[in-house]
């Protein structure tokens, strides 16, 4: 079941599309992330689904209920849908129970039960005991877990997070990581995760919708998202893919792959059912598919361009004639003695072909 | 197009909204309105009568010459010594910054009339402080306070505070680095501040500048104490003169006056507005503060000057208004064995209008203090987070009265309320009503200002994560919001308080008896000679108002910068 739908949602702004027709449909208990760079649209979703503002064209239905189409828009209070802010947005005026209770009190929930529901809730995110502290005395991490608190606590029929980790440094980050997988597990809530970092959202999502523009380029699993990008905008922005020109010439004996040459480099790429079995196309590469090729192994001429060391590996920057202005990226364990400059030879090992 | 449904819960917003629509309309346009219809039936010929007896009036030219030349030499001297200050404060290592900001700010806060009455008390013949040093003028000589210069250089003094705040929130914003590369580019002190720190001030200087002029056209309380004695007569006063000796009779043909009043400070607003637009210096970048230039040796001197000035211009006269307070009668010098608190007594305990004054006083600032902020509240959040044309106009109608000059909106209320008003047959005029009404509407806007700073730093997510969690606007205002900017509201209940406290200029035309304010009462004295009844409840207002100014200092840390003027 559909608990999340968005079908050709649009909202424009004067002459600026802020969203073009985005169709999502997030399944009950899913974890969705949408990822894109600032200004693609992401916030704009994030209020069109949470009611801030309406939308232009298209239709929000969240459960059964329809809360956003031409003339339907049902206010943010009505719609049950929790957010976590990438501010936290605590009330400072209030204690941490107050803050967590707010939604119950609002509800005009019978005290004995919100003080039973907010102390449930405080456990479940770690935080038993911290009631009567002020959101001014607590650290950033407690002060996330106290805004994923009040967001449960109305046990909402979808929980919107906008980059909460953004505020937070590094260890954190990937401790409150650990943390948000564990919760969505633990609570089966449907998630909607707004994130700009590609590494958080690869952790944490089953899917991740990939937004530039206003538009979703592509909804799918973070390891297809990977392995198999529909565009050249989405091999590039997701795990550091290279798009190379090509010459695909047949299937290879694995029907799924075509025989490529890449700058006269005969390899067998990894092909989308239905493609083109001959001509011209563009490939997508991934740091992986490189590596420093054999004595004697066909392999791409290339000049290191650039040598940067990542601990216990160095990543490669390379050119190479065949691939025009493309830069290479590998990684090479340590030792390695690449200086930019060097010549090195890079074989091939794999490849996408983007349809 | 985009046709959004309007459920339940979006008429208790609409609701509001158009509450406050009315409220501003009722406050600030209706009379606005009035008293523009009075000028074009005028103007239109309905009856030329009243406009032409005001217009063939020498009186009347001459009184607008005296306003142009006071109002002209008062800004003046209050953008030298603002201007001076400003920078003095800002730019260099001066000492006790925050003590002296508040003596130099406290004139602004304390009551023009009040201002007047205490100079008045050190500079006459009969001052005491004089007599006690042997310096006083003979008896019967004309005190030299009574005159242009008199008025000039009080209006100067009383207004010199409104350019140093402008200049003052400009100067905190200008980010160090802008000076740091003139230095680096190789100028010195002198050329940083010709060439980039005066330059960058134009549009806050300009402001303020329109400010401090408004402000002495509109004045009356140091017009009326120095120039009605003087036979110095401005606008206000002249207006004041003859609804105080002629009554409602005269009313078309002070409409006239205090219209010309209002053209003169609409037209100072308007060369402010086109000199600021052809300056736009915006400074696109934040930063810490600019590290102060050093005075090296002329620290000490610069300190002891500034503060010399602080006590010849604020505590001597204040100190003569005590003294004056504690003799028995003018012109009695003081001594162990004159000393007496009979002044304090008497208006305290046996002056019948005086005691009714202070209470009138006391709770009308209160009420409109407490309606101010129930009204601003949720009106700066319409302001702040729903921007729309409407609410752009509504903005800009709820600041018009306190523009205007105060005699303006006073003669617009009495044209407007001077008969019943329909339906409702509600007569306001000639009671304590009218006042309240010329409070709310005429300060609106200095309550309205520090909430709206307050929203302004505020993260909205903090509205959003209440609507989310199920609250409608009433309780997300109630619960959330009024407690969020509780600092900033009080901050500006203090400031209508304050300044209603201390009023004169429009309930010395809107008071009746029974409906006396103190600035009536304190003028009224003064008038018929009593300086030392005056003088004592003088120094009661004074007393009251330094005390609630210095009993912000609990809450100030919590406050939007620069939303109390007395604090640096």
């Amino acid at each position: 079941m559909a608990r999340l739908t968005l079908e050709s949602v649009s909202r424009r702004f004067g002459a600026f599309t802020a969203l073009d027709r985005v169709s999502i449909d997030v399944a009950d208990g899913e974890l969705l992330a949408v990822l894109g760079p600032s200004g693609c649209g992401k916030t704009t979703l994030l209020r069109a689904v949470a009611g801030f503002d309406p939308v232009d064209e298209g239709a929000i239905t969240i459960g059964e209920r329809r809360v956003s189409a031409a003339g339907i828009h049902v206010p943010p209070e009505e719609r049950r849908v929790g957010i976590v802010f990438q501010s936290y947005a605590l009330w400072p005026h209030m204690s941490v129970a107050e803050n967590v209770g707010y939604p119950l009190r609002v509800a005009k929930t019978p005290v004995p039960e919100r003080q039973r529901r907010v102390d449930e809730t405080l456990a479940l995110v770690g935080l038993t005991g911290f009631n009567t502290r002020k959101p001014a005395e607590l650290s950033g991490g407690q002060r996330q877990r106290v805004a994923l608190a009040r967001c449960l606590v109305m046990t909402p029929s979808l929980v919107l997070l906008d980059e909460p980790l953004a505020n937070l440094d590094v260890h954190l980050r990937h401790a409150m990581e650990a943390e948000l997988a564990s919760l969505h597990r633990r609570t089966a809530m449907t998630m909607i995760y707004i994130t700009h970092d590609q590494a958080e959202a690869m952790a944490l999502a089953d899917r991740i919708a990939v937004m530039d523009n206003g538009a979703v380029l592509q909804l799918a699993s973070p390891s297809m998202l990977y392995r198999e990008p529909a565009s050249e905008t989405v091999a590039r922005f997701i795990g550091e893919g290279m798009v190379v020109d090509a010459d695909i010439a047949g299937r290879a004996a694995d029907a799924t792959r075509r025989h490529a040459t890449i700058g006269s480099i005969p390899v067998a790429i990894r092909a989308p059912a239905g493609s083109r079995v001959e001509g011209g196309a563009r490939v997508c590469l991934r740091p992986r598919d490189l590596a420093i090729a054999a004595p004697g192994e066909p392999a791409l001429e290339a000049h290191v361009v650039r040598t940067l060391y990542r601990g216990g590996a160095f990543r490669i920057e390379a050119r190479a004639g065949a691939t025009g202005d493309e830069i290479l990226r590998l990684d090479a364990p340590e030792p390695c003695g690449l200086k930019p400059g060097d010549a090195v030879r890079l074989a091939l090992k794999d490849g996408w072909l983007l349809g | 197009m985009r046709a959004v449904s309007l459920p339940e819960t979006r008429h208790g917003e609409r609701t509001l909204l158009v509450t406050l629509v009315l409220v501003i309309a009722a406050l600030s346009a209706l009379p606005v309105l009035r008293l523009l219809i009075e000028g074009f039936s005028l103007a239109g010929g309905l009856s030329l009568a009243p406009l032409r007896r005001a217009l063939d009036d020498p009186a009347t030219w001459v009184a607008t010459r005296n306003s142009f030349e006071t109002a002209i030499g008062g800004t003046v001297l209050a953008v030298i010594l603002g201007t001076v200050v400003a920078l003095t404060v800002s730019l260099t290592d001066f000492r006790a910054r925050h003590a002296f900001v508040f003596c130099f700010v406290l004139p602004l806060m304390i009551a023009p009339q009040v201002t007047a009455l205490a100079w008045l008390q050190v500079t006459g013949p009969a001052s005491p402080l004089l007599q006690m040093l042997g310096l006083a003028p003979p008896m019967g000589s004309k005190n030299p306070l009574y005159s242009r210069e008199g008025i000039i250089l009080l209006l100067g003094i009383q207004y010199a505070p409104l350019v140093f705040l402008t200049l003052r929130a400009g100067l905190r914003q200008l980010p160090r680095e802008m000076i740091e590369a003139a230095q680096a580019a190789g100028a010195g002190r002198w050329v940083v501040l010709r060439t980039v720190i005066l330059p960058l001030m134009t549009p806050g200087l300009i402001a303020g500048t329109a400010l401090a002029f408004v402000s002495s056209i509109g004045n009356f309380g140091i017009a009326a104490l120095l120039g009605i004695p003087g036979k110095y007569v401005v606008l206000p006063t002249l207006i004041y003169q003859r609804l105080a000796g002629l009554g409602p009779s005269v009313l078309s043909e002070v409409a006239v006056l205090s219209m010309i009043v209002g053209i003169i400070a609409a037209g100072g607003i308007l060369v402010q507005d086109v000199l600021a637009r052809r300056s736009d210096y915006r400074i696109a970048t934040t930063s810490i503060a600019a590290r102060p230039f050093p005075l090296g040796r002329w620290r000490r001197p610069v300190e002891t000057f500034a503060w010399t000035f602080t006590a010849l211009v604020l505590a001597i006269p204040l100190l003569g208004l005590v003294i004056m307070s504690l003799v028995p009668a003018y012109g009695v010098a003081l001594n162990w064995g004159t000393a007496t608190f009979a002044n304090y007594a008497y208006v305290l305990v046996e002056h019948a209008a005086a005691k009714r004054a202070l209470f009138n006083s006391m709770w009308l600032a209160g009420t409109a203090a407490a309606l101010i902020v129930v009204v601003s509240i949720p009106l700066a959040y319409f302001l702040v987070w729903r921007r729309s044309r409407l609410l752009r106009v509504l903005g800009l109608a709820a600041e018009l009265p306190y523009v205007l000059p105060g005699v303006v909106l006073a003669i617009a209320l009495i044209l407007l309320l001077l008969k019943p008003i329909p339906l409702l047959g509600l007569a306001l005029y000639n009671t304590v009503w009218i006042i309240l009404v010329a409070y709310l509407a005429r300060f609106l806007v200095l309550g309205l200002k520090p909430i709206i700073s307050g929203y302004q730093q505020l993260d909205r997510g903090l509205e959003e994560a209440a609507q989310v969690a199920g609250a409608r606007l009433f309780q997300r205002l109630r619960q959330i919001l009024a407690p969020i900017v509780a600092p900033a509201a009080a901050a500006g209940a203090l400031l209508v308080f304050l300044t209603a406290f201390n009023e004169l200029t429009v309930s010395a035309l809107l008071w009746s008896s029974g409906a006396e304010t103190l600035g009536v009462v304190v003028f009224s004295f003064e008038q018929a000679g009593e300086s030392n009844y005056a003088a004592a409840l003088a120094v009661l207002t004074v007393a009251l108002t330094v005390g609630l100014m210095g009993a912000t200092a609990g809450f100030a840390r919590r406050l939007p910068e620069g939303v109390l003027p007395w604090r640096d």
